[in-house]
């Protein structure tokens, strides 16, 4: 069975988090995932361009996601916000009025969209198509003693009539990546709240508290790391910490992976090879084990 | 069937500390949890405390939180919590002090939605003569756009499961944000501009993460917190402009108009900062470049930007 897809970036990982692009790559060639990337897709908004233009918002997305159409391939995200932004578009754009009238926006920006391309977050891909037996069969460093906490961000859980992949209250799909990773997925609340990165510019100390707030609970739970398969929420979690330190007034110093950093490290990658030395809160202590 | 539910009480009024009691029951297949509450009341425990009232997710008086979510216990069945979460746990609603057992203290929700002005103002507010001499019409595009607000059973499951309202107790909260936008949507209100102004500020709609959790929580599907993206959008276009979160919304577009994607090496520089913020932020900048995280300010657009101009340029501007 060959997997192909294609590869929406997002900004992120083009931007701010070359580590999410780079373990990305890594693991889907060790696995033998084919991806063609989308060069020429946008921004998918993240919700923000929306707020004010909801049809700029939309369209854009159409356009992405007909660049798939084009390919014949599904499309691969790697970004919880772009994955609820594009489910949104999706399902909004399977309405055939809808569909008309964005497809007259982007008829000469790009070509019509007929509605054909899925986009399916990285987490999905590996539960649904790679499936869980085969990723543990690859599993050549088994992350055995590891206790991670999911930490799954939340446009890839909510709002749920967009989404249904997961139960947006107990959901289920990265602790079951873990768990074939041979680590331990750790219980605690905070695995489904916001990491406050929408309000960081608004309002920091508010942020700062939700970013405090849960990963205290993880430490408290035992987490030796925190997984995300959202780089907005691993810019907050992992680039803010030192401040969310300096508000909750307690030393936390909690290594996040990206959700390919984790599965690359359980593959056999080298650490640098999944962009591990990028992170911000220092990763050695998870790689010293298993690298 | 013979089930287990586990109930938080307490009472701090009588000195009774918050705690956890299990009650067994044999109730039917398809129980509420509210059924299954007024069952444990009626045989096994008289004192327990809980609101209910017409058992049909109209009032909107049993809100709790049920395994974590808040919702109202009257629409929740114990076989489906069973079978999500393999265990039914009740706890009151969250941000509000307990009065008793499942009963809240509920003045920290009404005091915010009493700050919001919840009626219309104005001529079409004015007491009418009676009989009435002319209705009050409105546009089918009106009554739309203001729907869902309208719904709302002040229940209280969103402001529970508020996420921001949990870390500042400034914070207005989703139900009385939503109710805001009904009035500023509401074509008969007089206020509509000193409202948005109003909210514009600490509290109000730009304080809101949209985390989502109150549109999954909300019994009604009132969506609360489109109703605040829409105060958003409505403040920008009615020139509410002067705010972190207006800037942030139009610098965003700015950006992707230039490069097509979004650049967050820009973002801060883009934020109007005082020069005692981009001092604040140069070491973490610093450390970013190190560990080349840290974008160039100037990015090489994607290929074909021109189409992505073409659609943020078209829709500018425009309703």
């Amino acid at each position: 069975m060959s997997l192909k897809y294609a590869y929406y970036t997002g900004c992120a990982a083009k931007g701010v988090c070359p580590e999410l692009h780079e373990s990305t790559l890594a693991v889907a060639k060790a696995l033998g995932v084919e991806l063609v990337e989308l060069t020429a897709s946008s921004c998918c908004g993240a919700g923000v361009i929306g707020e004010l233009e909801h049809d700029t918002q939309l369209a854009m997305n159409a356009r992405n996601l007909a660049q798939a159409e084009h390919l014949g391939l599904d499309m691969m995200t790697v970004c919880g916000t772009c994955q609820g932004v594009l489910s949104r578009a999706h399902k909004e754009l399977s309405d055939t009025a809808t569909r008309e009238r964005i497809n007259e926006v982007i008829a000469d920006a790009g070509g019509i969209y007929l509605g054909r391309a899925t986009p399916k977050h990285l987490l999905w891909m590996l539960i649904q198509d790679v499936g869980l037996a085969r990723l543990e069969q690859r599993v050549v460093r088994p992350l055995k003693g590891l206790k991670v906490g999911p930490f799954y961000g939340c446009y890839i859980l909510r709002p749920s009539d967009y989404l249904s992949f997961d139960d947006p209250y107990n959901p289920k799909s990265l602790e079951q990546v873990i768990r074939a990773l041979g680590a331990e997925p750790v219980d605690y609340s905070g695995r489904t709240k916001c990491c406050g990165f929408p309000i960081v510019l608004e309002q920091e100390q508010n942020a700062m508290r939700m970013v405090g707030t849960n990963l205290l609970e993880a430490q408290d739970k035992g987490a030796d790391c925190l997984v995300t398969p959202c780089p907005l929420c691993h810019m907050n979690l992992d680039i803010y910490q030192g401040r969310a330190e300096k508000e909750m007034q307690r030393p936390i110093g909690m290594p996040i992976l990206h959700l390919p950093q984790l599965v690359g490290l359980a593959l056999g990658l080298r650490p640098a090879a999944l962009g591990l030395q990028r992170n911000m809160v220092d990763t050695s202590p998870v790689i010293a084990q298993f690298a | 069937m013979r089930i287990e539910i586990e109930i938080e009480r307490g009472c701090p009024e009588e000195g009774i500390e918050t705690h956890r009691e299990r009650f067994r029951v044999e109730v039917p297949r398809h129980v509420t949890v509210l059924d299954t509450l007024i069952q444990i009341k009626d045989e096994l425990d008289g004192s327990l405390t809980f609101r209910r009232s017409c058992r049909s997710a109209i009032c909107g008086s049993c809100a709790m939180r049920i395994n974590g979510r808040s919702g109202l216990a009257c629409d929740t069945q114990v076989e489906s919590e069973l079978r999500r979460f393999g265990r039914v746990v009740v706890q009151p609603l969250a941000q509000m002090p307990v009065t008793k057992d499942l009963a809240v203290e509920m003045s920290p929700f009404w005091k915010r939605v009493r700050a919001v002005k919840p009626w219309v103002t104005g001529e079409g507010a004015e007491e009418p003569a009676w009989p009435v001499a002319r209705e009050s019409l409105m546009d089918q595009i009106h009554v739309e756009e203001m729907d869902d607000a309208s719904r709302c059973i002040m229940c209280m499951a969103c402001f529970s499961a508020c996420e921001v309202a949990t870390v500042d107790e400034r914070f207005l909260g989703p139900a009385a944000l939503a109710k805001a936008y009904r009035f500023v949507a509401d074509p008969r209100d007089a206020e509509r501009t000193e409202r948005l102004t109003a909210l514009n500020g600490s509290g109000g709609y730009w304080d809101c993460t949209r985390c989502n959790q109150c549109v999954e929580a909300c019994p009604k599907d009132v969506k609360p917190m489109e109703a605040i993206v829409n105060l958003r959008r409505d403040a920008i276009r009615a020139g509410l402009t002067d705010t972190i979160g207006s800037r942030h919304i139009t610098e965003f577009i700015a950006i992707v108009h230039q490069e097509g994607r979004l650049n967050e090496g820009r973002m801060p520089l883009k934020m109007k900062p005082n020069p005692l913020d981009l001092a604040k932020v140069m070491p973490l900048a610093l450390r970013m470049l190190q560990k080349g995280k840290l974008p160039l300010p100037y990015h090489p657009p994607i290929p074909r930007v021109r189409e992505v101009r073409r659609i943020i340029d078209r829709k500018k501007g425009s309703t």
